[in-house]
């Protein structure tokens, strides 16, 4: 009897730190997923992007869409989804991200305030985006782009194109806005709700991971979500094939290049404008595919982005503003030291010592664990202001 | 929250318009100026500001959580005007300048509880997000249980919009290693997080059965079936009431805004809380006087799509309570509901500071917090 007792509570030990390093793994990979395209766009270029979740969400989304594409498909090949919509996530993400660097970004750098305002906005755009975008607004915008830019475009071949690009610009904005408008209403009378109708609308939208990814495995008296084995792996294999670009890649080489020294690199024949649309594609890509995996565990709607986007600032703070090594042991250290206050492990840990335990206990709710958190965050970057992993050398000044 | 805010706009409109249709308020046509509160709670304040000093409005249909309420609430108190509130709450107010059309704590959570009792298990598990309504809704609950030999294991709360909830759910089973009820007061998107997150670890409807006070049809429709079939909720009105008022408004709902979409239980309050400020004001013969608007309003009755409602002096519903369980097909299937019109009683009686209270706007020497006993 007394031998299977201490048999139980074995077991009981064993699952319970089993749990906990789960636990702590799985939630540090979530932020560390979400956290990685920050770290290129924000830790490696210095873009301060406050679109990020926004990028993230924009992954979601695609995620929704490609989760409804394959639905009438049926049972083996609805189960396959989430590898397309990964990749796909990743690709409209990253278009996204390109469009928002050579449209917005690219005339911002070495501008971190107006960067830091302009993506807020880009955010707030996207956001709204979504909501409301329907076929109406779709065809409205493309209407407006190919009037707008086409007459740029042609009148850009004209020799006195300079002395009447203000002209042009007058005649042309209002115009266009105006053709694309009436075209809206046109299309909103005749076809009515058809065109009307938001393709997502400011509801959620419910993504359901394939069945394999719903349940768990149980181990010594846990249970091991498949959806967070899912994502610890996908981390994995994003971190390591980030490594490899930046490290044994010629384009790697390059962002690794402008990173250290932008003029040198330009001096010496680097294209530094592709190396930053390519760097941000890049991050925005890994947004995309974050997006998609963090669709497994929570909600997808047009506020998803806002809440990923301080945890992932946090983590790249954290880490050390340009060391890829910095975010990852940031993020694992945060979601383990997450899970240990916001549950009752340190509670129980400390039971012997009432005043202790009672400490932790005031503390083992989800708001008063992220209290605690931030508490500890900022008393770490008293002392080390530039987190874990410090940039050394004379870029730190540039 | 915004994705819930814009379907109670929708439910307004489409009473409007029925009324205007149907030739008006006193021969004159409804105009509606809708106004954007973003779930923010300052934005909602200053947005009722505008509406009533700009744009002078006769009234105002709307907010969504308790927090956009209490923010507006000083507002509509100091210029002496009026509100209609349509979500249900966690009671434990009542002003003279709201009229409050969702269910309060008893016509909701605490037939809830009592019916849990007496079906799932004694154990309670409370979690809810982090502000004024889960908060005092806890609150209202613990003192329930202590008060029916209930017993309240853990309680938790998570920040809004907050999406990582595997520590709550490992204490949840933590607490409750045989099962037991889960009592879930959550706003928003942490409730997707909730239910994925419950259904990884292995925490099924069969021995862990969670009651939800804010997932209605359109909910389940954003976190998916396949999470929350078996789990219950608690409102006045399901989209599966078979009343001929709930089959007419469903069929003007989906013409109005598609064949896809869903009525709920806030849609619904919303719905019928126009009509009854028409009916207010067609008794008083005037929509600008607001306290004979008022004191015409008491007592009216409404044929509604949850059955016949009453407005009473305490500015609250007399309403029907229903249980649902989430079916396949994302709807409920009605497993509990009153015979008849359960009166509302906005000062908790299970709370002791304020057990005794109520409230009756007809009698001025009443007002909002009178000692009965």
């Amino acid at each position: 009897m007394i031998a299977s007792h201490e048999f139980d509570l074995e077991v009981t030990l064993l699952s319970g730190i089993l749990n906990s390093v789960f636990s702590g793994i799985s939630i540090g990979s979530v932020l560390l997923l979400a956290a990685l395209g920050l770290a290129i766009v924000f830790g490696l270029m210095g873009v301060i992007n406050m679109a990020h979740g926004e990028l993230m969400m924009i992954g979601a989304y695609t995620t929704f869409m490609v989760q409804n594409a394959f639905k009438p498909l049926g049972s083996p090949w609805f189960d396959l989804y989430i590898f397309v919509a990964l990749i796909a996530a990743f690709v409209v993400a990253a278009l996204f991200g390109l469009v928002l660097e050579r449209g917005v970004i690219r005339y911002l750098y070495g501008r971190p305030l107006e960067t830091l305002l302009a993506t807020w906005g880009v955010s707030l755009i996207l956001q709204q985006l979504v909501r409301s975008v329907s076929w109406q607004l779709v065809i409205g915008l493309m209407v407006f782009c190919a009037l707008f830019f086409g007459a740029m475009f042609i009148l850009s071949r004209r020799p006195n194109f300079e002395q009447i690009r203000g002209w042009v610009m007058a005649i042309m904005l209002p115009l266009s806005a105006a053709i694309a408008l009436i075209t809206g209403n046109i299309l909103g009378q005749v076809y009515k709700l058809a065109v009307t109708k938001p393709w997502f609308g400011a509801q959620n939208v419910d993504v359901t991971a394939p069945r394999w990814l719903r349940g768990g495995l149980s181990i010594a008296g846990t249970q091991l979500s498949y959806a967070r084995i899912f994502i610890i792996v996908l981390t994995i294999a994003c971190i390591i094939a980030v490594y490899w670009f930046l490290n044994q890649t010629p384009w790697g080489l390059r962002i690794r290049a402008v990173t250290q020294n932008r003029n040198m690199s330009a001096c010496l024949g680097i294209p530094t404008q592709k190396v930053d649309a390519i760097a941000f594609a890049l991050g925005s890509g890994l947004a995309g595919l974050a997006g998609c995996a963090v669709s497994l565990l929570g909600s997808v709607g047009p506020n998803t982005g806002q809440n990923y986007i301080v945890d992932t600032f946090m983590v790249v703070v954290v880490g050390g503003v340009g060391k890829l090594v910095g975010s990852i042991i940031a993020a694992l250290a945060i979601g383990t030291l997450n899970y240990l206050i916001g549950s009752n492990i340190l509670v129980d840990t400390f039971a012997a010592i009432p005043p202790v335990s009672e400490f932790f206990k005031f503390f083992s709710t989800i708001s008063m664990a992220k209290v605690m958190v931030f508490a500890l965050i900022i008393a770490f970057l008293q002392v080390r202001p530039a987190g874990l992993f410090p940039q050394k050398g004379r870029t730190v000044d540039a | 929250m915004a994705i819930s805010e814009k379907s109670v706009v929708d439910a307004e409109q489409l009473a409007i318009e029925e009324i205007n249709k149907a030739g008006g308020v006193l021969g004159k046509q409804i105009e509606a100026v809708v106004e954007d509160g973003n779930s923010d709670w300052p934005t909602f304040a200053e947005k009722a500001k505008k509406l009533i000093d700009q744009d002078k409005v006769a009234t105002v249909f709307g907010c969504w959580t308790s927090a956009s309420r209490k923010a507006v609430l000083p507002v509509f108190e100091s210029k002496k005007h009026l509100l209609w509130y349509p979500v249900q709450y966690e009671g434990q107010e009542c002003s003279n300048n709201i009229f409050y059309t969702g269910a309060a704590p008893n016509q909701q959570i605490e037939p809830s509880v009592e019916w849990l009792l007496k079906n799932k298990g004694k154990e309670f598990y409370l979690v809810g997000s982090d502000y004024v309504f889960p908060r005092t809704a806890n609150t209202i609950i613990k003192a329930q249980l202590e008060a029916l030999q209930g017993k309240t294991v853990g309680e938790d709360y998570i920040p809004l919009g907050n999406t990582e909830v595997k520590p709550v759910v490992d204490k949840i089973r933590q607490a409750l290693p045989n099962g037991g009820v889960i009592y879930n007061s959550l706003n928003g998107d942490s409730n997707v997080a909730f239910f994925k997150e419950l259904q990884a670890s292995g925490l099924t409807p069969d021995k862990y059965p969670s009651m939800s006070v804010s997932i209605a049809e359109e909910e389940v429709k954003a976190i998916g079936v396949e999470y929350l079939k078996g789990h219950f909720a608690a409102w006045n009105y399901f989209q599966t009431v078979e009343t001929p008022a709930s089959k007419k408004f469903v069929e003007a709902f989906k013409a109005k805004y598609g064949n896809d979409r869903v009525v709920n239980d806030p849609m619904e309050a919303a719905y019928i809380m126009v009509y009854l400020w028409k009916q207010a004001v067609e008794k008083a013969g005037n929509a600008d006087d607001l306290d004979k608007v008022k004191m015409a309003a008491y007592g009216q009755t409404f044929d509604a799509p949850e059955g016949k409602v009453t407005l009473n002096s305490n500015h609250h519903l007399s309403k029907y309570v229903r249980i649902g369980e989430v079916r396949d097909d994302g709807l409920f299937n009605i497993v509990f509901e009153t015979n008849e019109a359960v009166k509302p009683i906005p000062w908790n009686q299970f709370v002791a500071e304020t057990k005794g209270y109520s409230c009756d706007w007809s009698d001025p020497a009443k007002g909002g917090r009178f000692k009965t006993t």
